[in-house]
């Protein structure tokens, strides 16, 4: 091994096992070298992560005018967040998005119940096929889904047809478009969703199915009195993370939807009005008050469910 | 339990892939057929000759060569610096005693859970103050720097054994010789973890590098496919073919090494 070749600085040269204390005394001591390990990462957290969290809290005090001068308006900015109706709607918009996101959590319940089952064959490459949609880049892959939910030549409202169903213009109706905005965020999450309740249904131990087969517990009552009971805290951690992704919603809805997109207009995520008002109406006071409503927003959000999981989580 | 007892869930195991492989071979399918079939009431199932020579459109119309480059090179600046930056500030955070360290993470953990928005503003300002608007550097640079990567990196060397270190450290080798030869090499799980959640993050990613990259030769592709569709939106088989091109390195990097992708995921879920 070359750590053994080195050359020994003098002061460790001494054959004999070096006492314990002493040795301790030197982990204690990491000297200057602290600094060359963590000092490059600090500086480029302090400029690009924490001096922005200050710049943006004064941010949302001042007001932008076209040409850059920054004018200090204290708290205007955020005295239009309780006037006008747009926070108020995409914060909406939002919630319902993650509440069609989340309806994948089940269904990765379900599926990685049975892909979990034992002697199972080719459970890797079901494996595989589920977890594709969440590599694909979210913009290209919204291509597709632009085209499938077209109206007129869409295969979704042919496949619709085949039943009688006369579908909706989906990207073209305010409701409508959110919906399949979120089919788009469901298709997606599955595969990540089913990856961790995967890692948490092979910590289940497997003599608990076979004392509940013992009992005579049916593959059905051992799905809903071992698996998910036991799988609680995976489906906890799916949501939480599920919620948090969810608020970011804003590249399906920029590449499904679009800026040119009338709807885009009772469609907008929290995001994508922050992105809005930032990058296009370059009112960077406003959208300052508006990344701050997000941080708040997510945090109530994590925090209800935390609160929430006593309730329902089991921690063995 | 035989195998035959799980014919249901082959047959829902079947139909939900299905679900999840379709609009990859609807994509596949339009990129092949003419506009005229993709836009045809009832619609085309197939279409009566495949078009490759839409593919080479993509490269003559579009910029996509020049795109796919910028794509390539901020994914490995940006990756391979989480990888260091990240690896050794978290090695200092596990092992290393200096004041204020408990303190230090604290805060790192804190920026952690801010949403990136409220970054942004502030980052846009910045690179454009250093003349980095439309630039690889003003696209790369707030990205190297990652709460996460040295999260993840900390819980990773906190988890091996200390025996090895002092070995080492007792050979004479000095604290980043230890890092560097010793502790790195194990590390491989962790930053090849690491890895594969930055190759994702920076490949993928939009809203930045929309902020910051508006002329469409600096743009990588994420931005160019999003800028794209209003401007060729009637042409879906040319969009289609520059999509499933966008996807595909990725997709294919997965299936040579899915073991590796999933685990690496798992891994740092679970953390």
């Amino acid at each position: 091994m070359t750590v053994t070749t080195l050359k020994r600085p003098a002061g460790t040269s001494v054959p004999a096992a070096p006492a314990a204390p002493a040795r301790r005394r030197r982990r204690l001591s990491s000297g200057w070298w602290p600094l060359l390990f963590v000092g490059p990462f600090l500086v480029g957290i302090a400029v690009f992560y924490l001096f922005p969290i200050l710049q943006t809290a004064y941010y949302s005090l001042t007001s932008w005018g076209p040409f850059g001068g920054v004018t200090f308006v204290g708290l205007e900015n955020w005295a239009t967040l309780f006037t006008d109706d747009e926070v108020p709607k995409a914060l909406l918009n939002t919630v319902v998005y993650i509440l069609i996101v989340l309806l994948g959590v089940p269904i990765a319940v379900w599926l990685s119940a049975l892909l979990n089952r034992p002697r199972l064959r080719g459970s890797m490459t079901y494996r595989t096929m589920f977890f594709l949609p969440y590599l694909a880049m979210p913009v290209a892959i919204a291509l597709v889904w632009r085209l499938m939910f077209n109206g007129d030549f869409g295969v979704i409202n042919a496949f619709l047809r085949l039943f009688g169903i006369q579908g909706p213009y989906w990207l073209s109706t305010p409701g409508y478009a959110l919906v399949a905005v979120g089919v788009v965020g469901l298709w997606m999450s599955v595969g990540f969703n089913i990856i961790i309740l995967s890692a948490g249904l092979r910590g289940i131990p497997p003599e608990l199915y076979e004392a509940a087969a013992l009992d005579g517990a049916s593959r059905r009552t051992q799905f809903w009195h071992v698996t998910v009971p036991l799988l609680t805290p995976s489906i906890f951690f799916v949501l939480v993370i599920n919620v948090i992704a969810g608020f970011q919603l804003f590249d399906l809805l920029y590449a499904i939807i679009g800026r040119s997109n009338p709807v885009i207009d009772d469609t907008k995520s929290l995001v994508y009005l922050f992105y809005d008002e930032s990058f296009i109406q370059n009112d960077r006071g406003y959208g300052a008050v508006i990344a701050l409503v997000i941080l708040a927003v997510v945090a109530i959000a994590t925090a209800i469910q935390f609160r929430l999981q006593r309730r329902w989580v089991n921690y063995v | 339990m035989s195998e035959r007892r799980n014919g249901w869930a082959h047959v829902v195991l079947i139909v939900g892939s299905l679900v999840m492989l379709f609009p990859f071979a609807w994509q596949l399918i339009t990129s092949l057929s003419t506009n005229a079939e993709v836009t045809s009431i009832p619609i085309t199932i197939w279409p009566s000759s495949l078009h490759f020579e839409n593919y080479a459109t993509v490269f003559e119309r579009l910029p996509f060569l020049s795109q796919f480059a910028i794509s390539v090179v901020i994914t490995l600046i940006r990756v391979l610096g989480q990888l260091l930056l990240g690896a050794m500030a978290g090695y200092a955070f596990a092992r290393m005693r200096f004041p204020g360290r408990d303190a230090i993470f604290a805060v790192v953990l804190a920026i952690l859970m801010v949403p990136p928005q409220v970054f942004l503003i502030s980052q846009y300002q910045i690179v454009q103050s250093l003349g980095w608007l439309d630039t690889v550097a003003g696209i790369v640079a707030p990205g190297i720097f990652t709460a996460f990567s040295a999260f993840l990196m900390r819980q990773f060397f906190l988890g091996l054994p200390e025996e090895l270190e002092e070995a080492a450290r007792l050979d004479g080798a000095n604290p980043f010789q230890v890092f560097w030869r010793v502790m790195l090499p194990l590390a491989r799980p962790g930053l090849s973890a690491l890895a594969v959640i930055g190759v994702l993050a920076s490949w993928n990613d939009l809203l930045w590098p929309l902020v910051v990259a508006t002329k469409p030769g600096q743009q990588p592709l994420s931005v160019g496919l999003a800028t794209l569709q209003g401007q060729y939106v009637t042409d879906y088989p040319v969009l289609m073919a520059a999509a499933l091109l966008a996807c595909a390195p990725i997709l294919i990097v997965f299936l040579i090494m899915q073991r590796r992708v999933i685990d690496g995921l798992a891994f740092s879920g679970m953390k």
